[in-house]
């Protein structure tokens, strides 16, 4: 019962959040297009679809995952678990929390693997591109770029350096990257940046800078505990660029060997 | 077996695919790093089963309902020709689904909270709702501008990396200006404004504008509408944290 409830109460919010969209559509259908779109019983169908995919989904992480994962945050970055019993004193040292920058890697990429919005980014560049983007490349590539990004944003809340060293050093390196990259990628580099920090991923990722921030002495849970987001959203823009360079430079290496081997013959 | 059923299977296959990490993950951790039991494991799996078969129906719904929607619209507003409409409903579409966004209502109310906390604000319900209401229509506002600024630079074909670096430019900047508590504020104020709904529309919008103009390409032209909404919300929260 508490289930359906929930259950109730979340499609509720979800029509209540598609609401403001909804109107600015029909509007838009109504008084200035003034044409029928093709297939409209189709296009509500599938919008109906998404509404209740996007309740289910949601109930289902604030019932299974969330929960967990938020404990887990907790348990992870305790005390008595990081110094393996003792207390913290002092300045906590960077080496005792492998186990949280594993952690961080391994949300950070699964949480990127099940986020619904970079699926439909994927599956649109792959059709645009003729399948030159493959939709798992792109997936696999932003995953990994926001693994290394909330695990380095979790040593940054770890020793306390300042966010914007870290995050004006990446931008650095996005405008060096982008400079040399193939222009091709470029936009969509760029947006995954945007699209990784959505439903699944910000809850968990938020829940660990929170609980590193509020057990680490020292540091503010205001100032250290936000910013993980940043990370998970900088780095996969450096990760894609860096894909669409490995890419380049395979196809030049290919085209290269191509013509070696039409010399000799 | 009927054909329908067979591939509503294949989806769900799919869908399990994409959660296998995540459930993968939190396992292994549960059990072998912390040796902890998993508790309510049966609320556990119910909630599984819950977000396998949203996310199977979310996939299907965009490729049948959301894709459809902003390249339709996209199309029949260049056919109008009609640039004012077109930017109008460029903003529109960027304020109308960020300003109800749950995710930008909790931290502009967490913001006003660390505002308070740092001495800007009177600590009482009153300033703190004003500050939390004002933050969240700068973010609105901003994410409006970001998509009728993308959906003219489509217009027009310009390189997306200029007016990205710069606007990062921009921001590095303000960083060094604006008061500290407000910084990290900001950075996630960027990651918050594009939510599930909000991502396909927008990218089917900028996919559908540079397939139907001519001399525009999708990959190249068509993405990019999501770099700007993420990036324009840290510009004017920076702002916002100097001026308020």
């Amino acid at each position: 019962m508490e289930l359906l409830s929930h259950l109730a109460t979340t499609t509720l919010n979800t029509i209540l959040d598609v609401l403001p969209i909804a109107a600015i559509l029909l509007f838009f259908q109504v008084v200035v297009v003034r044409q029928r779109p093709p297939h409209l019983g189709r296009l509500l169908i599938g919008f109906a679809y998404v509404l209740i995919g996007l309740a289910l989904f949601l109930v289902g992480l604030e019932e299974a995952l969330f929960p967990l994962g938020e404990i887990m945050a907790k348990q992870l970055t305790d005390p008595a678990f990081i110094t393996g019993g003792g207390t913290l004193s002092g300045e906590p040292f960077w080496g005792d929390y492998l186990w949280v920058y594993a952690f961080a890697a391994c949300i950070g990429f699964a949480t990127t693997i099940a986020e619904p919005s970079l699926i439909a980014v994927a599956l649109k560049a792959s059709s645009v591109s003729g399948g030159a983007v493959s939709v798992w490349g792109l997936r696999l590539t932003v995953a990994v770029g926001v693994a290394v990004g909330v695990s380095l944003g979790a040593f940054r809340i770890v020793t306390g350096t300042p966010l914007h060293f870290y995050i004006a050093a990446g931008y650095v390196i996005v405008v060096v990257q982008t400079i040399y990259s193939n222009k091709d990628l470029v936009p969509l580099a760029y947006d995954s940046g945007g699209v990784t920090t959505s439903t699944v991923t910000v809850p968990l990722v938020t829940a660990l800078g929170l609980g590193l921030a509020s057990t680490i002495p020292g540091r503010n849970t205001v100032i250290d505990g936000f910013g993980l987001i940043a990370f998970a959203s900088l780095f996969p823009m450096m990760s894609v660029l860096a894909y669409a360079q490995i890419s380049t430079w395979r196809r030049q290496r290919s085209l290269l060997r191509e013509k070696g081997e039409r010399d000799e013959t | 077996m009927t054909k329908g059923l067979k591939a509503f299977l294949f989806l769900i296959l799919e869908s399990l695919r994409d959660l296998a990490p995540i459930i993968l993950v939190i396992a292994f951790f549960q059990l072998v790093v912390l040796q902890q039991p998993i508790p309510n494991l049966d609320r556990i799996l119910v909630g599984l089963v819950l977000v396998l078969l949203g996310l199977t129906f979310f996939i299907q719904g965009l490729q049948m309902g959301l894709f459809p929607i902003g390249e339709n619209m996209a199309g029949a507003l260049t056919r109008k020709g009609n640039l004012f409409w077109l930017l109008a409903f460029a903003f529109l579409l960027g304020f109308g689904t960020t300003v109800a966004e749950p995710a930008l209502i909790a931290v502009s109310a967490e913001a006003a909270s660390a505002a308070a906390e740092g001495g800007f604000l009177a600590p009482d319900a009153k300033s703190k709702a004003d500050y939390a209401f004002g933050l969240r229509m700068t973010v609105a506002f901003s994410v409006g501008i970001a998509i009728l600024l993308g959906v003219f630079r489509i217009l027009k074909g310009w390189p997306i990396h200029y007016l990205i670096i710069g606007g990062y430019l921009l921001v590095v900047l303000l960083t060094f200006a604006a008061p500290p508590e407000i910084v990290g504020v900001a950075y996630d104020s960027g990651g918050v404004t594009t939510s599930t709904v909000t991502v396909p529309l927008v990218t089917a919008l900028g996919v559908g504008l540079a397939s139907t103009i001519r001399g525009r390409n999708p990959l190249t032209d068509g993405f990019g509408l999501i770099a700007f909404a993420s990036l324009t919300p840290m510009i004017f929260v920076l702002i916002y944290g100097m001026v308020v």
